[in-house]
């Protein structure tokens, strides 16, 4: 295929280097710097999808952001991208695309049976239709719906590419680099002040790449290149293209995606596909520009209308022509400069303008190259189905109700211009409330909330002087309020073409006799006789019209329909635009991948992982890793083809017949240190510490302030004021903030300072029957006899030159030792218990049979505190001193907290002794009750009892005091099981507690 | 994301704190005698006020300190924010 509609040269590609690429599985070559879009245009291809609810068939409307139609399926190095505009994603070599919602493909489309259908579908069509019988919605109308709409198709693979995050600060952000941009970029750099310039497309200058305009004595584009590559220069500003400032937050945190690898075949090795900037910026200058809007006609969605800026951009920027046959339809003068260069390459266009007597600079300089102008002409309707082939066009009258006669005139194209809407989403976005400008017909920013300000097009100023004139100062005055520089840059002469006023005409009415869609929204086939039945139907507010006909609601959110939905909408209701409003701006601008959202944070980084410093050492010894937390834990140790139950109750059966060891680095540790060391501890904990003599560890629970169990743990007094504090892996952070906050806000006079030691400690607990002659022999110079080192004791052992912490505290009931050396020494420690303990046959053991071991002891843990717990509840009760007050106290004396049937943790052992019984199953009195069944009580925690191998689990239960000996069912309809139990004491093991102080 | 004056480090970005709920509430003091009402109003009955507000935060990424922030729940404007030692002024 040749590129017939590329010309001869001109444009900003590089035509040294052609490159080829598929759309719809055929070939076709274009040039670097091409669009998707450019390149088939260039191959003269305008039929590119079909419409959203009709399926009509779609071309190009734009050239950029606010492009409706055009979007495609890409394929990118293995790799599919849904909803991709075609005119901002640039061509690289062997690119591959394929039209969106078209089945079964794009000249064929049998959901194009819906545009005969179209009379069925009206506004809100979703609402009413397909809503009766009910059942049929899930059946029948809903797949086939889903079967015919619908855009493009999201991978289900997990994406290989990398996204970055980025966090910036700086003083001014500037977003645009139009006119406007780098004036007041320019300025301000030059003032000294840090910027950052942000430029969506790939070639900076916005509007200075297609207006002839001479700044300083050089053309537009010229001196942009120049003031670009001096930028780019300066150390204080960074310098983004392809990179769209989408959303602006609270405090002046705006979000920006750069799409780094796009452009290119693959990514680079190294870089990210996207980047996604946060920039905290103490100005922001948003120089977006304005998008021109469509005149709403007769099947103006047609391929072949399109933007009139959008037709100049093809033929500047990229050398391509859309039409050979071009009509012109102009409310102002840029339609004007459309068709000049059009007439300027050998194409002889012809222009309707609505004005009736207009005048200027651009129009007599038209008028001059001899281009055939009509005034007072309008397009009826465009004519063709794949592509424009006629127009009907028609004069109309000063009052712009009456059509005279309709001519039929052939074009291949036409170019629509209705003037300029600014782009205000960012300055909405940043809470600025927005004013309509009458003499523009269009809102512009009103008074800035946060610290923006909006220049050029954006604002509403096109002229180009009095542009740049205002950023220039703007630059500068913002700049000298932060740096307190005074260093102002002359300000360059401007020639530029003076235009005349735009005529307030944006909709041409509907000759007799016919009944022409008219489309305000291209992309969601929003048209006007939509919007007319919700207005009909009673719908008032501007958002609720909006949500009904979902007018602006597609990938291009409204870029070209908004601002013709709300004349509509007040000319019907006979209101002002301002009275209408319009709907809310909301982040992002345009849409962003999901992959620059999640950045780097997925999968295992989508946290942090810690290990332990025996982590290696697990890994080596076949540990099966479990999350806990953020911590990785050894869940049982596999030998052979162990599975975890075997594994699991192989470990702990080992613990309560030898020793085993178990790593218990991550247990919260807070090192507590003072002369009211001691007090914190008795306010904090439910029992006294006062006490507590030196070289002791005591147990201890805390609450929070409504009486609910927060965390419990043992505390050791290492000296006269230096305590240890343990606390459970899960609440380590909690706790120590908690502690902070009743140091720092509530009782400051508390000499007291605590840090969080939890990664300076490594930690192993041995623990059985054996432990004790394992410790002697690790330890031969400490006397750790029952006398030497009693239950609770605590003591400073030498382990082979190794400075080490011995604690007697156990949490499987067994007689258990907790050894802590610094970290760095973790490994050593470990490899020699190991070692060392060969000889009593230790085996290491993990949270699986740790938990078993707890459980059949009736040890409380996070199943059981898991925040709707109170003391009582835990059989904690003991621990409740009455002598002093502690935090949370107060709340127990609750009427709920006292009540004589309060729930209770008790054991639970199936009748069978065989069947296991699932966590969370719930416990009734009679299994075949009418639903709702009363609930006693939750099973909290399950396992195989290893003492008498049968299953036993922890529940707590309603009035559990009196409910020992009872029998009750278990019911898990979540695995339809229904298990009788007997509920006995939750201590199933050594309930007078005598292994631990032997 | 909010930017918030930490008065001990400076100006930080919302993700280096914790939230603190409301700055103004004081504990009952420890070993006195209180009643359900007050107790139930310092645990439990907050004001979900719009407009300014004193809150705590913690600085949990950086200095670990509390502080007191006055913003403004609507808008998020910050105007003030204090050391956990310094008095709030009426």
């Amino acid at each position: 295929m040749s590129q017939n509609f590329r010309l001869e040269d001109g444009g900003l590609i590089n035509r040294e280097k052609k490159l080829s690429f598929k759309f719809n599985g055929k070939t076709y070559y274009g040039y670097e710097g091409d669009t998707l879009a450019s390149a088939l245009l260039a191959n003269g291809v305008h039929l590119i999808g079909r419409s959203f609810k009709y399926h009509r068939p779609r071309g190009f409307f734009g050239a950029g952001v606010d492009e409706p139609y055009a979007i495609v399926q890409l394929y990118r190095n293995g790799e599919t991208e849904p909803n991709v505009k075609s005119t901002e994603q640039e061509l690289f070599e062997g690119l591959e695309a394929t039209s969106v919602n078209c089945w079964p493909n794009v000249n064929f489309d049998i959901g194009a049976i819906n545009n005969f259908l179209r009379i069925f579908l009206p506004a809100g069509f979703y609402y009413k239709t397909f809503m009766w019988p009910k059942s049929f919605w899930f059946k029948v109308y809903e797949p086939f719906i889903r079967k015919a709409a619908g855009l493009g198709v999201a991978s289900i693979k997990h994406d290989k590419e990398r996204y970055e995050h980025k966090y910036e600060y700086c003083d001014i952000l500037v977003a645009g680099s139009g006119p406007s941009g780098l004036a007041s970029a320019y300025a301000a750099a030059k003032n000294g002040a840090r910027v950052i310039l942000a430029e969506d497309k790939p070639r900076f200058g916005g509007s200075l790449l297609t207006s002839e305009v001479n700044i300083g004595n050089q053309s537009g584009k010229d001196w942009a290149d120049n003031i670009v590559t001096e930028l780019k220069k300066m150390p204080n500003v960074v310098v983004k293209n392809r990179s769209q400032v989408f959303g602006y937050y609270d405090h002046n945190m705006l979000v920006m995606s750069e799409k780094v690898s796009d452009h290119l075949p693959s990514t680079k090795k190294y870089h990210p596909k996207q980047r996604l900037w946060y920039i905290r910026a103490k100005e922001v200058l948003i120089s977006s520009g304005s998008i021109e809007r469509p005149i709403v006609f007769g099947n103006n969605d047609t391929p072949g209308v399109m933007l009139s800026s959008a037709a100049k951009e093809y033929i500047k920027v990229y050398g391509v022509l859309v039409g050979k046959k071009p009509l012109i339809f102009t409310n102002n003068d840029s339609g004007y400069e459309t068709a000049i260069e059009f007439k300027k390459n050998g194409i002889n266009p012809i222009i309707l303008d609505t004005r009736k007597n207009p005048d200027s600079e651009i129009i007599t300089e038209a008028k001059n190259l001899g281009i055939d102008i009509k005034f007072s002409y309008v397009v009826v309707a465009a004519q063709g189905y794949k592509k424009v082939k006629f127009a009907d066009i028609a004069s109309i009258s000063d009052d712009k109700n009456y059509l005279g006669k309709i001519e039929s005139i052939k074009c291949d194209c036409i170019c629509v211009s209705g003037f300029w809407t600014p782009t205000i989403h960012l300055a909405s976005q940043s809470g600025n409330k927005t004013k309509y400008n009458s003499d523009i017909d269009a809102f512009v920013p009103d008074k800035s909330k946060q610290n923006e300000t909006t220049l050029g097009a954006a604002s509403g100023v096109f002229n180009l002087d009095e542009t740049l004139k205002s950023s220039f100062e703007k630059g500068y005055e913002l700049s000298k309020k932060i740096t307190e520089n005074d260093n102002k840059i002359s300000f360059p002469n401007v020639v530029e073409k003076k235009s005349t006023s735009h005529d307030k005409f944006w909709c041409v009415p509907l000759p007799k006799g016919k009944n022409y869609k008219r489309f305000l929204d291209f992309q969601n086939d929003v048209a006007v006789s939509d919007i007319e039945i919700a207005l009909k139907e009673g719908y008032r507010s501007i958002e609720h019209v909006k949500r009904y006909t979902t007018l602006g609601m597609a990938t291009d959110q409204g870029k070209t329909s908004n601002l013709n939905g709300l004349q509509l909408v007040s000319n019907i209701e006979n209101k002002v635009v301002p009275a209408v409003g319009h709907t809310t701006f909301r982040p992002p601008y345009t849409p962003i991948s999901i992959g620059a959202i999640v950045g780097r944070e997925i999968g295992k980084h989508s946290k942090p992982t810690r290990k332990s410093p025996m982590h290696t050492w697990h890994e080596k010894n076949n540990a099966v890793f479990v999350d806990a937390g953020v911590w990785l834990r050894p869940r049982y140790y596999k030998q052979g083809n162990e599975n975890l139950f075997e594994g699991s109750k192989r470990e702990a059966k080992n613990v309560r017949a030898n020793v085993g060891v178990c790593d218990v680095t991550t247990l919260g540790k807070i090192d507590i240190k003072g002369p009211d060391a001691a007090e914190l501890l008795n306010r904090v904990y439910t029992n006294a510490w006062l006490k507590l003599p030196v070289g002791k560890a005591r147990y201890g629970v805390m609450l929070r302030e409504d009486g609910i169990v927060m965390d419990d743990g043992t505390t050791t007094r290492i000296s006269e004021n230096h305590y240890h504090m343990t606390t459970t892996t899960a609440q380590a952070a909690n706790v120590l903030s908690h502690l902070e906050y009743y140091l720092q806000l509530v009782w400051p006079e508390l000499k007291v300072n605590v840090v969080s030691t939890t990664e300076q400690w490594a930690g192993a607990a041995i623990a059985g029957p054996r432990s004790r002659d394992l410790l002697q022999k690790l330890f031969p110079n400490s006397d750790v006899s029952n006398e030497g080192l009693p239950f609770m004791g605590y003591m400073e052992g030498d382990l082979l030159g190794v400075k080490a912490r011995i604690f007697r505290i156990s949490f499987s009931g067994e007689l258990a030792y907790e050894v802590n050396v610094e970290s760095d020494n973790g490994n050593f420690m470990w490899e020699k218990i190991i070692e060392v303990g060969k000889e009593f046959k230790i085996q290491p053991y993990g949270t699986e049979a740790l938990s078993t071991l707890r459980i059949e002891m009736g040890h409380v843990a996070g199943s059981e505190l898991d925040g709707r717990t109170i003391p009582y509840d835990n059989s904690l009760e003991g621990l409740l001193s009455k002598k002093k007050d502690f935090i949370g106290k107060r709340s127990l004396s609750r009427k709920a907290f006292v009540a004589n049937d309060r729930q209770k943790i008790v054991g639970v052992v199936p009748l069978d002794k065989k069947t296991s019984i699932p966590e969370g199953s719930h416990l009734v009195k009679d299994s075949k009750a009418p639903l709702p069944n009363p609930k006693l009580g939750y099973i909290s925690a399950s396992c195989w009892s290893v003492e008498h191998d049968n299953p036993f689990s922890l529940a707590i239960l309603k009035d559990g005091k009196n409910m020992i000996g009872e029998k009750l069912f278990v019911m898990s309809p979540l695995k339809n099981k229904v298990i009788p139990v007997e509920i006995v004491s939750s201590h199933y093991v050594d309930p007078k507690g005598e292994r631990v102080r032997s | 994301m909010l930017y918030i004056f930490c008065p001990h480090c400076g100006m930080r970005s919302q993700n280096e704190f914790s939230y603190g709920g409301d700055a103004t509430v004081k504990r009952p003091e420890l070993n006195k005698e209180v009643s359900d009402k007050d107790w139930d109003n310092f645990v439990y009955n907050r004001k979900s006020l719009r407009g300014k507000h004193w809150e705590l935060w913690q600085h949990i990424s950086g200095c670990r300190q509390w502080i007191k922030v006055e913003r403004d729940t609507g808008t998020h404007e910050i105007f003030n924010t204090l050391k956990a030692d310094e008095e709030i002024s009426k």
